[in-house]
C-alpha cells in the first residue's frame, strides 16, 4: 500500500473514525491497567472484555459491508466464517490447556477423553503452534469462501438465491458442529481456556492487550476495505452491485471480482472470530445459527451500508443496545425492539445512520455554499443565478 | 413357557381379578379341588391341577402359575390355600378375596418332575384357550418365540378349537416354530414348518430359520431358499418403509413450503416471517382446543375441522396487514424485504411468547388421528396418513383456485406482467395484498396440521423456514408443481439417506446437495423460461 493510496482513501469521516478507534485502543487498556480500581476514570475489566466483543463485531460488520455495501452480495452466512475463525483460535487455546484439564491428558482435550477417543484426529494437528492456528484463522474461512464463491459466482447464483444458499451453508455447519463425533466438542463447543501465548486469558493485562489488538485489527481491516473500495477494483465492484449484467457486457470478469472480495471478507470475518473467542472465553455451535448472521447484517443496515464507518458504528450501537436492554427489566422486550429495528430501518432509514447523516451534511453544505455564492454575488451587485 | 412371561400374565390376571373380585363364595368342585392343594400329596395335587385347569374359573390361571413359581401357599391346618402375587399381595385361592397376610403355618405347595410337566401343560392350554382373544394371541406369539417342545400338545389342542383367524395363524406359526426345532419331527412336518415361516416372512422368522441348527438336507435346502426370499422381501419392505417415511416427510415439507411458494415463488417476496404464520396457525389450533375442552368437550374430535378455517383467517388477515403496512413499500428491494420480514418474525415470536409463554403447548390428537395400522411389514400412523392426504387436498384446491377463479386469474396476470395487468383494469395493489394473504393463510393451515406432529412452541416456525426455502428454491420459483416435486424429492432423499448416514449427516448431505444443485440449475428444477426471470 503506497502512502499516496492511503491518503487518497481517507476522507474526513474515515480519519475521525480511525482516530477514535486508535484512541480507544490505547486509552481504555491504559486506564484499565494504570488507574486504581474504583477510580472514576478507570474502565473496569468486564467492560474491557465487553467492548472488545463489540470491536470484534465491528470487524465482522465491516466484512459484511465490504461485500453487501459495495458488491451487492448479501451473505446470510457470514457468521459461519466468523465462527470458523473462532474455532481455529479455540483449537489453539484448547491445545494450550495441556495437563491442566479435568482429565489431565497432555494431548487430548477434555471432551475427547470424555468421549473415549484414543488419539488426536488429524485435523487437530498443528494447532498447538500459534503461527499455525493464526494461519488457519485466515485459511479455513478463506478457503471455504473461495470454494463456495467459486461455485456460486461462476454459475451466476445471485441476489436472493445466494442469500438463501449461504444461509443453508451456515445451517449445515451448525448441524455438523453440533455432532459430538465431528471432533469439535459438540454441543458444548470449546471452552475452559487457560493461556494464550503463555499469558493467562483471564488476566487483566491479557484482556487489555486483546482489546488493543482488536482495535488494531479493526483499523487494519478498515484500511484494507478503504483501499479496496477506493481503488479501480472498488469502482468495478460498485458497478457490479448496480448493474451486474452491464458490467459483464463491458468485458469485466464479474465472478472474479466477486470471488476476490468475498474471500477477503470471509478472512476478515475469521479474524474477528479469532479475536472474539479468547475475550468471551467460549466458542460453541450456536455461533453458526442463521439468526446470528442475519443479525450481523442488520448492524450494517442500521449503521449504513456502503459506508464502512457506518457498519462498524452500527455493530457497536446495536450491540450496546442489546446489552443495555437484555440486562434490565426490559429484557422481554428486546426482541420486539430488535424486530422493530429491522423493520423501521429498512422502511424509514434505508441509508442507515451514517448514510442519512452524510446525505443531510452534503445537502446542508450545498445550501450554505449556495447561500455564500448568493451573498457574494449580491455584494458584487450581480443578479444571483440560482440552480433550479 | 418362560418365567418372566408367566409372571407378567399372572400379574395381568391378578389385576383383572381385583377388578372382578365378587365371586360366588359357596363351595363347589372348584373350591374342593383348591382345598386339595393343602393335602401335600402329589396325587391329590395332580388331581387338583386337572380340575382347576379344566374349571374355566378366572382364578385357574393365577393359581396354576403360582404353583409353577412356588408362590401357591397352603395352610395344612385350616386347609386354606393362598396365592402370593409377584407384587407381594396375597389372595385366597378359593374365593379370590384379598387377604392381609398368609399365615405362618402355610408353606409352598411342592411339586415333583411329573407334576411340573402337567403344570406346564395346564398353563399352556389355559392361556392358549383363554376366552380373551388378545391373551390367546399373546400366548401363541410367546410360544412362537420360545418354541418349547412341551407346548406342542397345548398348541395342537388350541388349534383344533380356535375360530379367530389371526390367532389361528399365530398358533400355526407357533406350531411350525416348535416342529422346526423338535428333533423327532418328520421331514414332511419340518418342510411344512419352513413353508409356514417363509410365509410369515419377518425378522423373527428369519432368526428362527438361520438359527435352527442341524437338519435333514432337504429341510436345510428349503430353509436356505426361504431365508433368501425372506431377506428379499424384508429389503423390499424396508424400501417401502423408507418411501413411506419419505412421503410423510415430503408432505410436511410441502405443507410448510406451499404458502411460501405463493409469497416467494409467485410474488417474489422473501418472507422470512413465513414460519411464524405456520406458528400462528398452530397456536390457533391450540386456542380452539382450549375453548372446546373447557366449553364443549364433545366437539373435541371436530377441533381440527374448526381450526382449519380459523387458522386460515387469522394467518391470512395478519398476512394482508403485513403486506399493506410493510411489504408494499419494499417491492423491488428483495434483500430489504428479507431483513424487514426477519424483524417481523422476531416480533411475532416474541409476541406469542409473551401471550402463551415460552414453553411447549399441548395440542391433542383427535381420536381419528391417533393410532396406527399395519400394512404388510410396515406400520402406518393415522396422523401421518391424514397429513399426507390433507396436504394433497390443499395443493389441489390451491391449484384449482389459481386456475379457475377470477382472483387466481388476476394473480397470474399481475405476476406475469404487472403493468399490462394494471392497464387491463386489475387493481394490482389489491391483488398483491390478497395474494400475500392467501400465502400466509395457507401457512396458517399448515400450522394446524403440523401442530399434530410437532411441538407447538414460539420456535415452531423457525424450524421450518430454512427447509421451506430449500424446497421452493429446489423446485423452481414460480411453479407450484416444482414445489410439489421438490418437497417429495427432498423428503424421500432425506429418508433414504438417513439409514446410511444418520439423521443429522443425512440432513447436512441434503443441504450440501441443494447448494451444489443450485450451482447447476440456479433457477431450480422447473425454471420459468423467458424474460420474466430477468426482472
Amino acid at each position: 500500500m503506497t502512502p499516496h493510496m492511503l491518503t487518497r482513501s481517507l476522507d474526513r469521516g474515515a480519519t475521525i473514525f480511525l482516530a477514535i478507534v486508535a484512541a480507544c485502543g490505547i486509552l481504555i487498556p491504559l486506564s484499565n491497567l494504570l488507574l486504581p480500581a474504583g477510580s472514576f476514570l478507570q474502565v473496569p475489566t468486564y467492560l474491557v472484555a465487553l467492548w472488545g466483543k463489540y470491536v470484534c463485531y465491528a470487524i465482522l460488520a465491516l466484512a459484511i459491508d465490504l461485500i453487501w455495501g459495495y458488491c451487492g452480495i448479501l451473505s446470510l452466512g457470514h457468521g459461519a466464517f466468523f465462527a470458523l475463525g473462532g474455532y481455529a483460535m479455540g483449537m489453539y487455546l484448547m491445545r494450550q490447556i495441556g495437563t491442566r484439564g479435568v482429565y489431565g491428558n497432555p494431548i487430548l482435550p477434555d471432551f475427547m477423553v470424555f468421549l473415549n477417543w484414543q488419539k488426536l484426529p488429524w485435523y487437530w494437528y498443528g494447532f498447538d503452534m500459534f503461527w499455525f492456528a493464526a494461519l488457519m484463522v485466515l485459511v479455513v474461512p478463506g478457503l471455504l469462501a473461495f470454494c463456495f464463491g467459486w461455485l456460486a459466482f461462476r454459475s451466476r447464483v445471485t441476489g436472493v438465491y445466494l442469500s438463501i444458499i449461504t444461509q443453508a451453508m451456515t445451517y449445515a455447519l451448525l448441524l455438523a458442529f453440533f455432532r459430538n463425533d465431528f471432533g469439535f466438542g459438540g454441543n458444548n463447543g470449546l471452552t475452559d481456556f487457560k493461556d494464550i501465548l503463555g499469558f493467562n486469558v483471564q488476566a487483566e493485562g491479557t484482556r487489555a492487550a486483546l482489546f488493543a489488538l482488536s482495535c488494531l485489527a479493526l483499523i487494519i481491516g478498515f484500511l484494507i476495505c478503504r483501499a479496496i473500495v477506493s481503488s479501480k477494483l472498488g469502482k468495478v465492484l460498485i458497478a457490479v452491485r448496480d448493474a451486474e449484467s452491464r458490467t459483464r457486457f463491458l468485458g469485466y470478469r464479474v465472478e472474479s471480482y466477486k470471488l476476490f472480495v468475498f474471500t477477503v471478507s470471509a478472512c476478515m470475518a475469521g479474524v474477528a472470530g479469532a479475536l472474539y473467542v479468547p475475550q468471551v472465553g467460549i466458542i460453541n455451535p450456536s455461533e453458526f445459527a442463521p439468526g446470528n448472521s442475519i443479525e450481523a447484517v442488520i448492524w450494517v443496515a442500521v449503521g449504513g451500508r456502503g459506508t464502512l464507518v457506518g457498519a462498524a458504528l452500527g455493530a457497536v450501537v446495536v450491540n450496546y443496545a442489546k446489552t443495555f436492554f437484555t440486562s434490565g427489566v426490559l429484557a422481554p422486550y428486546w426482541l420486539f425492539m430488535l424486530g422493530a429495528l429491522f423493520i423501521l430501518v429498512t422502511l424509514l432509514l434505508p441509508k442507515g445512520i451514517v448514510g442519512t447523516f452524510n446525505a443531510w451534511w452534503a445537502s446542508t453544505r450545498e445550501k450554505s455554499t449556495a447561500a455564500a455564492i448568493a451573498s457574494a454575488a449580491a455584494e458584487n451587485g450581480v443578479e444571483p443565478k440560482m440552480a433550479e | 413357557m418362560p418365567a418372566h412371561l408367566s409372571a407378567r400374565l399372572c400379574s395381568l390376571a391378578l389385576s383383572l381379578l381385583l377388578i372382578a373380585f365378587a365371586l360366588p363364595a359357596f363351595a363347589g368342585p372348584f373350591e374342593d379341588a383348591v382345598a386339595k392343594f393343602a393335602n401335600d400329596d402329589f396325587s391329590d395335587t395332580e388331581e387338583a391341577i386337572g380340575v382347576v385347569a379344566g374349571s374355566g374359573n378366572k382364578l385357574a390361571f393365577p393359581i396354576i402359575s403360582a404353583l409353577q413359581d412356588g408362590r401357591l401357599m397352603a395352610d395344612p391346618d385350616s386347609k386354606k390355600v393362598y396365592v402370593t402375587g409377584t407384587d407381594g399381595k396375597s389372595i385366597d385361592a378359593a374365593t379370590g378375596e384379598t387377604v392381609a397376610s398368609v399365615p405362618d403355618s402355610a408353606s409352598a405347595v411342592r411339586l415333583n418332575n411329573r407334576l411340573r410337566r402337567s403344570v406346564d401343560a395346564a398353563l399352556g392350554s389355559l392361556t392358549l384357550q383363554s376366552p380373551d382373544v388378545g391373551t390367546r394371541l399373546q400366548a401363541a406369539q410367546s410360544v412362537f418365540k420360545s418354541h418349547e417342545e412341551t407346548a406342542l400338545e397345548a398348541v395342537d389342542a388350541a388349534l383344533a378349537k380356535e375360530t379367530n383367524r389371526s390367532v389361528k395363524a399365530a398358533l400355526g406359526e407357533a406350531r411350525a416354530a416348535i416342529l422346526l426345532f423338535k428333533s423327532d419331527a418328520t421331514e414332511v412336518e419340518k418342510l411344512e414348518a419352513v413353508a409356514t415361516l417363509k410365509a410369515r416372512g419377518d425378522q423373527e422368522a428369519l432368526a428362527l430359520l438361520t438359527g435352527m441348527g442341524d437338519q435333514p438336507a432337504s429341510v436345510t435346502k428349503a430353509a436356505t431358499s426361504a431365508i433368501g426370499s425372506i431377506q428379499n422381501s424384508l429389503a423390499v419392505w424396508s424400501m417401502v418403509q423408507n418411501a413411506w417415511y419419505g412421503l410423510s416427510l415430503g408432505s410436511v415439507l410441502l405443507l410448510a413450503a406451499i404458502g411460501l411458494a405463493i409469497t416467494f415463488g409467485v410474488m417474489g417476496v422473501i418472507n422470512m416471517a413465513h414460519g411464524e404464520m405456520v406458528m400462528l396457525g398452530a397456536y390457533t389450533t391450540f386456542v380452539v382446543q382450549e375453548v372446546i375442552r373447557s366449553r364443549y368437550p364433545g366437539l373435541f374430535d371436530y377441533s381440527l375441522l374448526i381450526a382449519v378455517p380459523l387458522a386460515f383467517l387469522v394467518a391470512g388477515a395478519i398476512g394482508v396487514l403485513i403486506e399493506r403496512s410493510i411489504i408494499r413499500f419494499l417491492y423491488g428491494r428483495p434483500l430489504e424485504t428479507l431483513l424487514a420480514t426477519w424483524g417481523l418474525s422476531l416480533v411475532l415470536q416474541q409476541a406469542v411468547r409473551t401471550m402463551f409463554g415460552p414453553t411447549n403447548r399441548e395440542v391433542g390428537n383427535p381420536s381419528w388421528m391417533s393410532g396406527a395400522f399395519e400394512l404388510g411389514q410396515i406400520t402406518i400412523t393415522y396422523n401421518r396418513l391424514w397429513i399426507l392426504l390433507f396436504t394433497l387436498a390443499v395443493f389441489a384446491i390451491l391449484l384449482a383456485m389459481l386456475r379457475y377463479t377470477a382472483l387466481g386469474l388476476e394473480m397470474r396476470a399481475v405476476t406475469q406482467n404487472r403493468r399490462m395487468a394494471a392497464s387491463m383494469g386489475i387493481a394490482t395493489s389489491r391483488v398483491d395484498a390478497l395474494t400475500f394473504g392467501l400465502g400466509s393463510g395457507i401457512a396458517g393451515i399448515a400450522g394446524v396440521a403440523l401442530s399434530q406432529i410437532d411441538n407447538v412452541s414460539p420456535n415452531l416456525g423457525q424450524s421450518y423456514i430454512i427447509d421451506s426455502f430449500m424446497v421452493v428454491v429446489f423446485g423452481g420459483v414460480g411453479n407450484l408443481w416444482g414445489t410439489l416435486v421438490g418437497a417429495f424429492t427432498l423428503g424421500i432423499a432425506n429418508k433414504f439417506l438417513e439409514p446410511v448416514a444418520g439423521a443429522v449427516l443425512g440432513k447436512i448431505a441434503i443441504l450440501v446437495l441443494i447448494i451444489l444443485f443450485i450451482q447447476k440449475r440456479p433457477r431450480g428444477l422447473f425454471a420459468l423460461k423467458g424474460r420474466a426471470v430477468e426482472a
